[in-house]
């Protein structure tokens, strides 16, 4: 269900204009470079230069003192690829405020006993002293170690997720972990996500990956007996649920998902990994590190999909089905089919509320580009997208996703941010916690896309459903004609006339 | 298929469906390779346990479930408490990301900060740069009349000296030499977040005070209210109470406007918050009084330096903590507190003579910073209750001695115990050994009541699950009402819960309690 449009991009034009010109020049020629308007692919590539649609710099340093809305390495592979891995305690090691803050916001659900078997909604923290800085924390963290095993001996492994500290007092994390891990035979993975490494949490997705291809992988037998149609589900959090929506479909058309990562996850599921068949891979941004390293060593192919809104669950449920040939794909189009009434009732209730709506998106690294169809699918109009952590191959990949004239910004600025949709005032937009309130302050509606705004799963046709009703409870709420106080209207012309 | 079209079921009801806990058993039978099921329940068994709880308490090094943050939280809050006041968080970016995101999760508004950006290359040379490109960029995008300038512990770290880093900003013209940029250090492993207050707070004194000539007004005073996540309705009903007393008083640190923004089509970065001609002046007030005395150490410290007269309260809440704060002010400015305000009290006593049956001899398990915990089990004391265990994860050592002396005072608190630098996994114990009607806390909180049954009252930050509590006071004889009542309707909730299921307890479900 393809829609077609075009944005106003002589408007973004202007608007990229006229913010660049509020900025020191310095600072302007570097913003410069994150900001454009999504071209037309012949327009692209004149003048022999190589472009995509989506023309940016990206993955860059931040500049000093603009408000980015970017986070660390430590959120990168605590708070998103580590975290969620359950039966596991990750200790957040250096000072107390960075565990703190990420204790439990990402809604990474899953099941279990917490506190005694599973710990994805505790903080571990090592709540580093000036002694500690001062000393180093290397014994510390060895009673750490000690002390979980005593307290939470359930755990099935851990992981020590450096904070900033650790990388410049030159703790040797490695060598504890290494040692500790022999004396309880246990796994213990060391994480150097120190916050001030790379330029985003990009990088500490990239050294958590990392940190499991050496850590985790070919360290025990894995005793599993493999089937044919073995797949790991890759960079699904499973947040409000999504993993779980994702995996009933998977399973619906006769796959057997043997691994998610990381949501809902036991280390024992990656663990086997290597053992799967295919790598399905979603946050691509996250986790293609590590399934191109399976490719490389296992000769595990890997395939990304996109479980959002109907459009594009068809479209992956028939690709991945297509890898595993006639028996998968038949089945797979009866579950395409069973859906369909549920996919067809729920556009035909709320597309006439939501149909021309138009919708800007801020968030990570992924979803500003795979949750467009799922909008354009409600009959509503993608004008404005970014991603905080992109690097050039998902811009690369949101060309596939945008219209023409749709504006683009990477690692965008409070400032800017809040002058574009001043701009463009659009009809909902979609970012996160952070920019939510100045958002709806304007009076415009907002969804946070990175927790769900506290509901979901949004992926697969069951969160579809509930995607769709979220997007028209904020868009239809009478509460956005409620902002002008009655007395500071400007009166229509009929009222002022019969006030004559 | 559960889900429909009429009725969309979100992850609430949905996985409760037979399809999803057949398809969530079988991932565990398959492929989780879980502890077996009597193992997890002995282990859980055990935890409830006193020889578990000695374990647990014994533990040096590991903490599980803190209940405070780090210092620049606390500093970037107080900078919010200014007139169109920027903060400049120097180091690591992500810090920034994680102070906006608490403060916007519990207020539910705007929070705005910005960082210098600090990376690897930073770590090695030093953050002036930052610093410098860093401070002309807030400047010139944000519109600030301030930049308040704190730290993360990448910076503090590394050893970047603030002082000589502004100064070098202005000499390279990043901000005009005469525009303000008070800063403080505040390395997240000293203190907490309430340090960071105390930190920032003083750093904007002394930017403004140093080497000004005092001339002392007789009668005026300042008010520093600490770390506050209901300084939205706190602040505003002490501001109430002062004007009907006439007093002359400025407050120094006021984020009640900033995060309390209307909403009406134009969104303001910047709103409220003492203004800096304020500030200027406030160095003549005869005294400052602090609402939060472990908040305020340091600043305290400063004011005596300047000449003030200082009096540190524990967060005044509850008739003794309000009377003594308003007779302290009566008593330096010069006003009667009136006869409307004495009424009020009155009414407050009122309510807590009319409820006290219901109170009388109930335990409580109280946590949060030092001031809130002293002031709520001096409330509760005063309500006939008894506060079993008082729990700061920042309280210090001299913290734990003033609040057994207050505990010694009264009947009630004989067999109170006071748990300084402990964290909830400790609480958990406490409350499975000793357990108490009630817990009162924040909405990290909700993991003790899940695991442990005791019914939860979120009176302190961080709140998130529940929302718009902040905006109304917990100061002052109103606020004392609004406690009362928060533990009154948990209390006579958990009663009608209890007693409800038809035919067999609900001879006690009472119409009138």
């Amino acid at each position: 269900m393809s829609l077609e449009y075009e944005n106003d991009g002589a408007l973004h034009a202007k608007l990229v204009e006229e913010v660049l010109s509020q900025y020191p020049d310095k600072a302007a020629k570097r913003r410069k470079k994150h900001l454009s308007v999504a071209k037309s692919g012949e327009e692209a590539g004149e003048e022999g230069e190589v472009v995509s649609e989506c023309d940016v710099k990206s993955n860059i340093k931040s500049i000093p003192g603009v408000m980015t809305v970017r986070g660390c390495a430590y959120a990168g592979s605590k708070g998103v690829v580590w975290g969620p891995v359950k039966d596991m305690v990750h200790i957040s090691h250096g000072p107390v405020g960075c565990g703190q803050y990420s204790w439990s916001q990402r809604r990474n659900y899953y099941v279990g006993t917490t506190g005694i078997d599973t710990f994805g909604t505790m903080q571990f923290t090592s709540d580093f002293q000036e002694k500690d800085i001062v000393f180093g924390g290397d014994k510390k963290l060895e009673q750490i170690i000690d002390e979980i095993e005593e307290l939470f001996p359930l755990n099935n492994g851990m992981t020590v997720q450096s904070e900033c500290p650790i990388g410049l007092i030159g703790d040797d994390t490695e060598a504890v972990s290494r040692n500790k891990a022999k004396q309880l035979e246990k796994t213990i993975v060391p994480v150097r996500c120190e916050g001030f490494r790379g330029v985003s949490q990009s990088l500490g997705h990239h050294i958590a990956n990392d940190s499991i291809r050496d850590w985790v992988f070919e360290k025990k037998e894995v005793e599993f007996e493999a089937g044919p149609y073995d797949v790991n589900v890759i960079g699904d959090y499973n947040i409000g649920g999504d993993a779980w929506v994702s995996r009933i479909l998977l399973e619906e058309i006769g796959l057997r998902v043997v691994g998610n990562w990381s949501g809902d996850a036991t280390l024992a599921e990656i663990e086997r990994a290597p053992k799967a068949k295919l790598n399905l891979i979603h946050c691509y941004r996250s986790m293609n590190y590590i399934c191109r390293h399976m490719e490389e060593k296992y000769g595990i192919p890997w395939m990304e999909y996109n479980f959002f809104g109907p459009s594009q669950i068809e479209s992956s449920l028939r690709k991945i089905a297509k890898h595993f040939g006639p028996e998968i794909e038949e089945k797979t189009e009866k579950v395409i089919a069973k859906y369909r009434p549920l996919v067809d009732a729920v556009i035909a209730k709320y597309r006439p509320r939501l149909e021309g709506n138009t919708v800007m998106l801020y968030v990570g690294g992924l979803r500003p580009r795979h949750v467009i169809t799922a909008y354009e699918d409600l009959g509503m109009v993608i004008v404005g997208t970014g991603y905080e952590f992109a690097h050039n191959d998902d811009y690369q990949r949101t060309s596939h996703y945008v219209k023409n004239g749709t504006l683009i910004y990477d690692d965008v600025t409070g400032y800017e941010l809040e002058k574009f949709i001043e701009g463009v005032r659009p009809n909902l937009v979609g970012s996160g916690i952070k920019e939510k309130y100045p958002v709806q302050k304007m009076g415009i509606p907002f969804r946070q896309m990175h927790s769900w705004d506290y509901s979901g799963p949004y992926h697969g046709y069951d969160g579809f459903a509930i995607f769709a009703r979220d997007v028209d409870l904020a868009i239809n709420n009478p509460v956005w004609d409620l902002f002008q106080a009655p007395w500071k209207k400007s009166p229509s012309r009929g009222e002022a006339l019969a006030a004559e | 298929m559960p889900q429909s079209a009429e009725k969309i079921l979100d992850h609430a009801p949905l996985f409760r469906e037979p399809e999803y806990r057949h398809m969530l058993a079988e991932k565990k039978l398959n492929f989780e390779c879980p502890h077996p099921d009597q193992i997890v329940t002995d282990q859980c068994e055990f935890t409830k346990t006193w020889e578990y709880r000695e374990r647990n308490l014994a533990r040096e090094a590991l903490v599980v479930n803190p209940a405070k943050a780090c210092q620049p939280l606390g500093a970037v809050f107080a900078a919010a408490g200014f007139e169109r006041t920027m903060s400049f968080v120097h180091g690591s970016q992500g810090c920034v990301a994680y102070y906006r995101s608490h403060l916007s999760r519990h207020f539910k508004e705007p929070a705005s900060a910005v960082s210098s950006s600090m990376t690897e290359d930073a770590a090695v040379f030093g953050g002036l740069k930052n610093m410098v490109d860093g401070l002309a960029n807030t400047y010139q995008l944000y519109d600030p009349k301030m930049i308040a300038v704190s730290t993360t512990c990448m910076a503090e770290v590394i050893g970047d000296d603030l002082h000589s880093f502004i100064e070098n900003a202005k000499d390279e013209n990043s901000v005009p030499r005469d525009f303000d940029v008070p800063f403080a250090h505040t390395p997240a492993f000293v203190g907490s977040h309430v340090d960071g207050y105390d930190g920032m707070v003083k750093g904007i004194l002394e930017h403004f005070w140093k080497g000004q000539e005092r001339s002392q007004v007789k009668g005026t005073i300042n008010i520093i209210p600490g770390f506050d996540g209901f300084c939205v309705g706190n602040n505003r009903e002490l501001k109430r109470l002062l004007d009907l007393m006439g007093v002359s008083y400025t407050f120094i640190q006021d984020a009640s406007d900033q995060f309390d923004t209307p909403s009406d089509g134009e969104y303001r970065m910047y709103d409220g918050g003492t203004k800096i001609e304020d500030v200027k002046k406030a160095l003549n007030a005869e005294a400052t009084v602090s609402l939060q005395r472990y908040n305020t150490r340091k600043t305290l410290e400063y004011c005596e330096e300047v000449g003030q007269a200082t009096a540190p309260f524990h967060y005044p809440l509850g008739v003794q903590a309000t009377d003594e704060l308003l007779m302290k002010v009566s008593a330096i400015s010069g006003k009667e507190i009136p006869e409307t305000i004495r009424l009020e009290r009155g009414r407050l006593i009122d309510a807590m003579a009319d409820s006290q049956s219901w109170l009388h001899g109930k335990k409580y398990a109280i946590y949060g910073d030092p001031d809130f915990v002293y002031a709520m089990a001096r409330f509760v004391m005063e309500t006939g209750g008894e506060p079993t265990h008082c729990l700061a994860t920042n309280g210090t050592s001299a913290w734990q001695a003033e609040l057994k002396e207050l505990l010694a005072s009264s009947p009630y608190g004989k067999d109170a115990q006071v748990w300084a630098g402990k964290d909830l996994w400790a609480m958990r114990s406490l409350l499975f050994t000793e357990p108490v009607d009630l817990l009162i806390g924040n909405s990290h909180g909700k993991y003790l009541e899940r695991d442990t049954g005791t019914p939860l009252i979120r009176l302190t930050f961080p709140i998130f699950d529940r929302h718009h509590h902040h905006r109304f006071a917990l100061m002052g004889y109103q606020g004392g009402l609004r406690v009362l009542t928060a533990i009154l309707d948990k209390i006579f909730d958990k009663l009608d819960r209890e007693t409800s299921q038809t035919g067999v307890t609900d001879y006690s479900y009472d119409l009138t309690r």
